[in-house]
């Protein structure tokens, strides 16, 4: 339901379960974190397809390319950071230059892991997964999206990385109306005068910005990049077009993720003034999540004003 | 069972091959491709269960070579097969060759895996392996790994795993010439008892030596009859083994031999 509270890691975790159930080929491998990235669900109900591979994430991702060369579909959780940094080499020359059929899951991206510190937050997995040739990489922004994409992913032949939030965030899209198609953005509300282009929990703080803004009679229309790529540079040059100015949300690293993807397909065809959200060339630290989201300016708030700089 | 003169002939030939594309690339390793030639012409021309002509067959026996840059090795071994033209060969590492420097399964008829960054392949093959038991298939994957390359932290992390899935169709093997690109095994950071290790890692490990084809065999037979265990054949070798003047030196780990040294080189692989 719309407005409801539900991690995507939680989809995540749901998804597998009802998309696996008729699909015998998907085996699911953790890293002693199933508990955590919500795997745990898989093991409960399908013991048979299910491999902990313990505290060792680059085995987790050889074995889930051994997996995959048998025809099976392996979604190898863990943390993001775990899996995009300790495993990039893995994912990298096992996996991806293969072009194997693995699926990387990567829980606790970004700073809203909260308490357990920066050595926890991962907020390179999306740039650091991104410069991988052929890999899909996708950041869902709430639980509806999550569970299109697992669906996505699955029925989708190659290397796909998926980030899954650790926190609950808002439900934005309509489950019965909402389609996930792999590489494809969503105008989710229409605007004239500045365009917005967030992912993951962004997209709930972009809407919140906008509805800020429309109060003072700006009008932002935001764009939803669930999959970073390949990336829908139509639907992004469409907007800038129409509205000539754009702020890129992330709850990532700015160098690399979302926005320099987005400023790398204006800068050919639509250039544009542009401003970024996100983490820049900075480490997070412990805190509550809400505070630490604040503090790095993934806030409504912040969106007001990185808004106004190009207005 | 085994035809071991075949298995002789073609590792001499595969020897020969390896110092001739070497050559003519002028790039790659001889030194660790002619160490492990023994093992991979028993592999191809006698224990494993592959069709040339049906390269993706389900039930076949798998080939991962995790020490991915004694690669010339197999691609001899799989152009002998008839996996490809041998012509192919005078392609190695060259723009838009089939043979890259390192395996890649997308470009090599014959390849299972891509490979070459050390440590990796272990993993795979126990991947392979359990993807074979939920399909209930009993094909054996076979592993290479150099024993530079066990210095590798993953490979302990997959010993790990195999023993613990008892994952007894895994056989692995070390490639130990006791050499690395830095020197001596011993000296770079003294990784001995091979045995030991991978026995506290809960595997059966055979000894035999990686130039005697008949040991070799008898060893995987040993070890296919392995029930719950994973098997390591460890092969006593010697680095660049076959050409004198490669033997036991580091120095032809990645170095190309001139046309003269080839001449020389095939000169002593003869008949």
């Amino acid at each position: 339901m719309i407005g409801e509270l539900i991690a995507t890691r939680d989809a995540f975790g749901t998804a597998l379960n009802e998309f696996a159930k008729d699909n015998k080929d998907v085996v699911v491998l953790d890293a002693d974190l199933a508990k955590a990235t919500m795997s745990c669900r898989f093991k409960d109900a399908y013991p048979e397809r299910f491999f902990d591979m313990g505290i060792s994430e680059g085995d987790l991702v050889g074995t889930a390319a051994g997996l995959a060369t048998t025809g099976k579909i392996p979604f190898a959780c863990t943390f993001a950071m775990f899996a995009a940094g300790r495993a990039f080499e893995q994912i990298r020359n096992t996996v991806a230059y293969s072009r194997l059929n693995v699926k990387i899951c990567g829980s606790h991206g970004g700073v809203a892991v909260g308490k357990d510190g920066a050595s926890h937050q991962c907020i390179e997995d999306l740039a650091i997964m991104a410069a991988i040739p052929g890999m899909v990489v996708i950041n869902p922004g709430d639980a509806v999206e999550m569970r299109g994409a697992v669906r996505a992913a699955m029925d989708y032949n190659g290397p796909v990385y998926i980030r899954l939030g650790r926190n609950p965030v808002p439900v934005v899209f309509d489950e019965n109306s909402y389609t996930f198609e792999i590489g494809k953005g969503i105008k989710v509300r229409e605007g004239s005068d500045i365009t917005f282009v967030a992912n993951g929990s962004l997209l709930d703080v972009a809407m919140k910005g906008a509805d800020i803004l429309a109060k003072e009679g700006i009008s932002a229309e935001i764009i939803d990049i669930a999959t970073i790529k390949p990336l829908d540079k139509d639907l992004i040059i469409e907007s800038a077009k129409k509205t000539g100015k754009v702020l890129t949300l992330e709850e990532g690293v700015i160098q690399g993720g979302l926005g320099s993807a987005v400023a790398q397909a204006l800068s050919v065809s639509c250039p544009v003034p542009m401003r970024y959200i996100g983490m820049d060339n900075c480490f997070g630290q412990s805190g509550d999540a809400a505070d630490l989201m604040k503090y790095y300016g993934m806030s409504p708030e912040n969106v007001v004003a990185k808004a106004k700089e190009l207005i | 069972m085994y035809d071991v003169k075949l298995i002789e002939k073609q590792a001499k030939e595969i020897r020969r091959l390896i110092v001739k594309m070497i050559g003519r690339a002028q790039s790659g390793h001889p030194g660790g491709s002619l160490s492990c030639a023994d093992l991979v012409s028993a592999l191809y021309f006698g224990v494993m269960n592959v069709d040339p002509k049906d390269p993706a067959k389900p039930d076949r026996d798998r080939f991962v070579m995790s020490k991915g840059h004694a690669c010339p090795a197999l691609y001899a071994a799989l152009a002998l097969k008839g996996y490809f033209p041998m012509e192919e060969l005078d392609t190695l590492r060259d723009l838009g060759s089939i043979l890259q420097g390192h395996p890649s399964a997308l470009k090599t008829p014959g390849v299972d895996v891509s490979t070459g960054s050390l440590g990796q392949g272990l993993s795979v093959a126990n991947g392979i392996a359990l993807g074979a038991k939920l399909d209930g298939d009993d094909y054996y994957v076979y592993c290479l790994m150099g024993d530079g390359e066990i210095e590798e932290g993953q490979i302990w992390e997959a010993a790990m795993s195999a023993a613990h899935y008892k994952l007894d169709h895994v056989i692995g093997f070390v490639d130990y010439n006791h050499l690395q690109i830095d020197g001596a095994i011993e000296d770079v950071i003294g990784n001995g008892k091979i045995r030991e290790k991978f026995e506290a890692f809960g595997w059966n490990v055979i000894t035999v030596d990686g130039h005697d084809v008949s040991q070799i065999l008898a060893a995987i037979e040993i070890a296919k009859r392995s029930k719950g265990l994973p098997s390591l054949i460890i092969l006593n070798t010697i680095k660049g083994k076959g050409v004198s003047f490669m033997e036991n030196q580091a120095g032809w780990h990645g170095k190309a031999p001139s046309a003269e040294q080839v001449e020389q080189a095939l000169k002593e692989l003869e008949d």
